[in-house]
């Protein structure tokens, strides 16, 4: 037998304190086995040790709430007996170091998480960062990580119907790949993975356990270093038709009542999920590794435990069940078999050829799991106004603006997703959220996935409020009701105080805007150690967000309509240029303060737009983001007609002096919106009674963007401008 | 208009094609398995997109040689209308009911966005509802629907008019910008547009229905 060194102690990730921990708990020095089911359950990946103490003051409740954080996806109700069930999970060093399979399994995963509960995925989004444009590899990440979401996401029928790509060379080495799922199941037909009770059948299903992806979640916490690309082997392999056989033959057992539990299997795989499942349903399991369908021969335990295999499951039955079951993977042509047995001892047992290979209190392996107050120190917010040239040509700056890697289009990526297979987009890529209808229903689902990095690099805890108010404000634009959110925190080494600093700073902004906004976090995943060689991350807490249209044919979209609409100003503008696009790309400078959230002030402003929509009374709607007002009129003119761009608009500026910071300030809780005039003036005469900014700034018209009467451009130079850099950018892929 | 639509182990688009035969019948079409080697007595067999196998193999190849398949070979031989729909089209070059074959794409890209068809052929049980030369909003989602054929068969298909639907801005590099084509007896059509997704006005318009109402005008 191996012996257990410091040295191997330390390849597995583990400290010597927590070395000698599982000594303690076991009462005896863990065999080899029994090291590497520790390493990977005690990995910042599967535990949370660094972030636990501070995610617990997140909100997670609300009546809308049917499932918080714990399982492998949360759950909201959204009425009539359907049951909404979404997560956001990152998979970002796979995908550095092989972009199609990393991006491809990150997917697959996410998926199961969300058909394990018993929903049938019904859309799919992403949320993706790379490095500088230039960077010698930024193409065969971005091509790669493209191609790996499509190519599964295709295969599965499911569409990937939106989410958000920058470019930043705090990412060069470290890109972030979070894809999240949405899936519909009903109120009464939700699966968890407690495994109650003793004596009931263990059943593993989907593809075989192979030598791929071993050790995964410990790399997965680890910081990269230039040796780390030899770590391709660690990366798995997805097979998206297996995973769609997977998906129809679990939904088929779903619908029998023959399932007590069920887990798929993700990190750390076989462990992980038998491990889980112990915990939540308080009892013990025992496999025997003997009866695991393998597609090498001569694995050992060690290998199968922490295989990462994609696409398998595993389930606990209720006794007398496993031939029905059996009959399902049958037809579907998977792999099916009775691998153990729950016990009433809390331990998992490990068999494998006719000894035991490793046996451990499940306790041990989650609930004693190292908990770290992680020191932290909270830096100074950037503060500040940067000086720029305010006598530039605002429409010149625009069509530059338009043109640069974060603003242009990302029609390349999203032509690459099949975004309307199920036939329910009601809203494809390119609007301020995604809307999916309830198939067979009137009502829709709006999706959005959002965070500003750079406010959060200068601000975690602004940064942080921000992601969550620029979602909730998405999903209104649409006309959405928000419901819940899932947090996808991607940030640097935990354990360099600095970094923990903006780790628990952006967790209080998320928390206080969650909470102001009625809009609890129900499920989430952390991925911490992004950094290459020292050099962290911009901090990056993507947050996705569920909202509800209760009837679809109300939905507002960017695109102005009709020619004659008044196009009107909702919210205050104070021109605040701080951490803006405008000021990065015109000035080339990344500085001052990232913009305040007033939060009482967004639920304001975005309940008084969402109610317009909601009422038909406004299906013209954009929220202000990235760029500020004038690129926000831009965008609407350049999805008019189809996105051919055929309605311009004539605009003055108002209330403020400084025509750079009118344009292009990133002041928040902002919303444009285009009402036919004889609907304007009630709207505005509301809204000021409501003590509510606005401003009507023009009339839509004609087929350019003018401003002040004064200067003036075609939509069709924007729209060529905004349409060239991707494909010109990828042109020299190969 | 009785319908059946074959079910493959990966097909993704076998509900959208219930849905919008449900739709556009008022009744649901039977949903066959593909290891059944019988259908039930029906007017129209709908081969759905998706990726049959997995499609790791040729498009359609494994899928080609499934039991199902040699029940839809009867069906077309007597007479019986078959419309193939992306991976469906392929299926059915690989099965020889229609000729040609679909390569990856020209940008070896999957493609997914609506694009504009213009109806070649009214002669059919498929497009007698559309007018000749009508422009028609379809979407497709396919990276393999580079139709290719030799020069002689493409000029067949041409002189016997059987090109049904071709591009107006190809999207794949299909061969004479060839999106949709008949069989000899002109009662298989295999196309890569989606007219299922395109039934229902809220989801990308309703260009589709015409291609669903011609069917059932002329089989019921």
């Amino acid at each position: 037998m191996t012996e257990i060194t410091p040295a191997i102690v330390a390849e597995h990730g583990l400290s010597p304190d927590e070395y000698a921990r599982i000594n303690t708990l076991l009462g005896r020095a863990p065999n080899m086995v029994e090291l590497g089911v520790f390493s990977v359950m005690w990995s910042e990946h599967c535990s949370y040790k660094s972030t636990r103490a501070h995610l617990r003051k997140l909100p997670t409740t609300g009546p809308q709430v049917i499932q918080g954080p714990g399982e492998n996806a949360g759950v909201i109700d959204i009425g009539d007996g359907d049951a909404c069930i979404f997560k956001m999970e990152s998979h970002n060093h796979p995908s550095f170091i092989e972009p199609y399979q990393g991006a491809a399994t990150g997917v697959g995963g996410i998926m199961r998480d969300v058909f394990t509960m018993g929903a049938r995925p019904i859309a799919m989004m992403n949320a993706l960062r790379f490095g500088e444009a230039d960077h010698p590899k930024a193409r065969h990440l971005v091509a790669g990580v493209v191609s790996g979401i499509g190519g599964y996401g295709n295969c599965m029928g499911v569409p990937t119907v939106g989410g958000e790509v920058n470019f930043h060379k705090s990412y060069n080495d470290n890109i972030l790949v979070n894809a999240m799922c949405v899936g519909l199941a009903r109120t009464d037909n939700i699966f968890l993975s407690a495994a109650k009770g003793a004596g009931n059948p263990v059943v593993y299903f989907g593809s075989k356990t192979g030598r791929d992806g071993i050790h995964g979640a410990t790399m997965a916490s680890a910081e990269f270093d230039d040796a780390s690309e030899e770590k391709r082997p660690t990366v798995q392999v997805g097979d998206p038709f297996a995973e769609k056989l997977l998906l129809e033959a679990t939904l088929e057992l779903m619908a029998t009542d023959a399932i007590i539990a069920i887990q798929d299997m993700g990190a750390a795989g076989l462990t992980s999920s038998s491990a889980e499942m112990g915990d939540k349903g308080g009892s013990g399991i025992e496999l025997n590794l003997d009866m695991v369908p393998q597609r090498e021969p001569n694995m050992t335990a060690y290998e199968m435990l922490l295989s990462e295999s994609q696409e398998r499951m595993l389930a606990v039955l209720k006794p007398g069940r496993e031939a029905e079951a059996e009959a399902i993977f049958k037809k579907w042509e998977l792999d099916f078999a009775v691998i153990g047995i729950t016990t009433d001892t809390k331990r998992l047992i490990i068999k494998h050829k006719g000894v035991v290979a490793a046996d451990m209190p499940i306790t041990a392996l989650s609930d004693e799991a190292p908990v770290y107050e992680r020191p932290y120190t909270l830096r100074e917010p950037a503060s500040g106004t940067p000086t720029y040239d305010k006598a530039r040509p605002v429409l010149a700056s625009l069509e530059k603006m338009l043109g640069s890697a974060d603003m242009a289009s990302r029609r390349w990526i999203w032509e690459q997703y099949d975004h309307s297979v199920m036939n329910d987009t009601s809203q494809a890529p390119g609007g301020d959220a995604a809307v999916v209808r309830v198939h067979g229903t009137k009502k829709a689902l709006a999706i959005s996935t959002d965070v500003t990095p750079r406010y959060c690099k200068a601000d975690p805890r602004m940064g942080g409020r921000q992601a969550v108010a620029e979602c909730w404000r998405n999903l209104t634009a649409v006309g959405a009701t928000p419901l819940a959110t899932t947090d996808n925190l991607n940030f640097g080494n935990p354990q360099k105080p600095d970094i923990m600093g903006e780790i628990v700073a952006a967790i209080d902004g998320i928390g206080e805007a969650c909470r102001a906004l009625d809009f609890p976090i129900v499920s989430g995943n952390c991925s911490l150690y992004n950094e290459t060689n020292g050099e962290g991350i911009f901090p990056t807490p993507a947050i996705g967000g569920v909202g509800l249209l209760k009837d679809a044919s109300k939905m507002a979209t960017i695109a102005f309509k009709r020619d004659g609409d008044v196009v009107i100003l909702v919210g205050e503008t104070k021109g605040h240029l701080g951490q803006s696009i405008y000021l990065r790309e015109i000035e080339g400078k990344e500085e001052g303060a990232a913009p305040k959230v007033d939060l009482f002030a967004e639920r304001r402003h975005g309940d008084f737009v969402r109610k317009l929509i909601e009422t038909g009374r406004v299906d013209t709607c954009h929220d202000l983001s990235d760029g500020g007002l004038i690129v926000a009129i831009a965008e609407m003119a350049m999805a008019s007609k189809n996105g051919s761009g055929g309605i311009g608009a004539s605009v003055v500026q108002a209330s403020i002096a400084d025509a750079i910071g009118f344009w292009f300030g990133e002041d928040q809780a902002r919303y444009l919106i285009a009402a036919p005039f004889a609907q304007a003036e009630t709207i505005v005469a509301e809204a000021r009674a409501a003590g509510i900014t606005v401003a009507e700034l023009g009339k839509t018209g004609g087929d350019s963007l003018s401003i002040d009467g004064k200067s003036s451009v075609a939509v069709s130079k924007l729209q060529t401008a905004h349409e060239a850099w991707f494909p010109d950018f990828m042109k020299a892929e190969l | 208009m009785k319908a059946a639509v074959i079910v493959f182990p990966a097909s993704n688009c076998d509900r959208d094609a219930k849905t919008a035969l449900t739709e556009m019948t008022g009744k649901s079409p039977a949903m066959i398995w593909h290891q059944d080697s019988e259908l039930p007595d029906v007017d129209l067999v709908v081969i759905p997109g998706g990726f049959s196998y997995g499609d790791y193999l040729r498009c359609g190849a494994m899928a080609s040689q499934s039991p199902v398949m040699r029940a839809v070979k009867a069906h077309a031989d007597m007479g019986g209308a078959v419309l193939g729909i992306c991976n469906g089209f392929q299926v059915l070059t690989e099965s020889h009911l229609l000729p040609g074959a679909l390569m990856r794409n020209a940008g070896l890209k999957f493609v997914c966005k609506p694009v504009t068809l213009r109806v070649e052929e009214t002669q059919s049980a498929f497009t007698s509802g559309y007018d000749n030369g009508q422009s028609v909003m379809f979407p497709v989602a396919h990276g393999e629907g580079n139709y290719y054929a030799d020069d002689a068969t493409l000029d067949r298909l041409e002189g016997e008019g059987r090109v049904v639907f071709r591009y107006t801005a190809n999207p794949n590099g299909s061969a004479r910008d060839i999106a949709g084509i008949l069989s000899e007896k002109r009662n298989v059509l295999g196309m890569m547009p989606h007219p299922e997704r395109v039934v229902d006005g809220a989801t990308g318009g309703t260009d589709g229905r015409k291609l669903f109402q011609s069917l059932i005008e002329t089989l019921s």
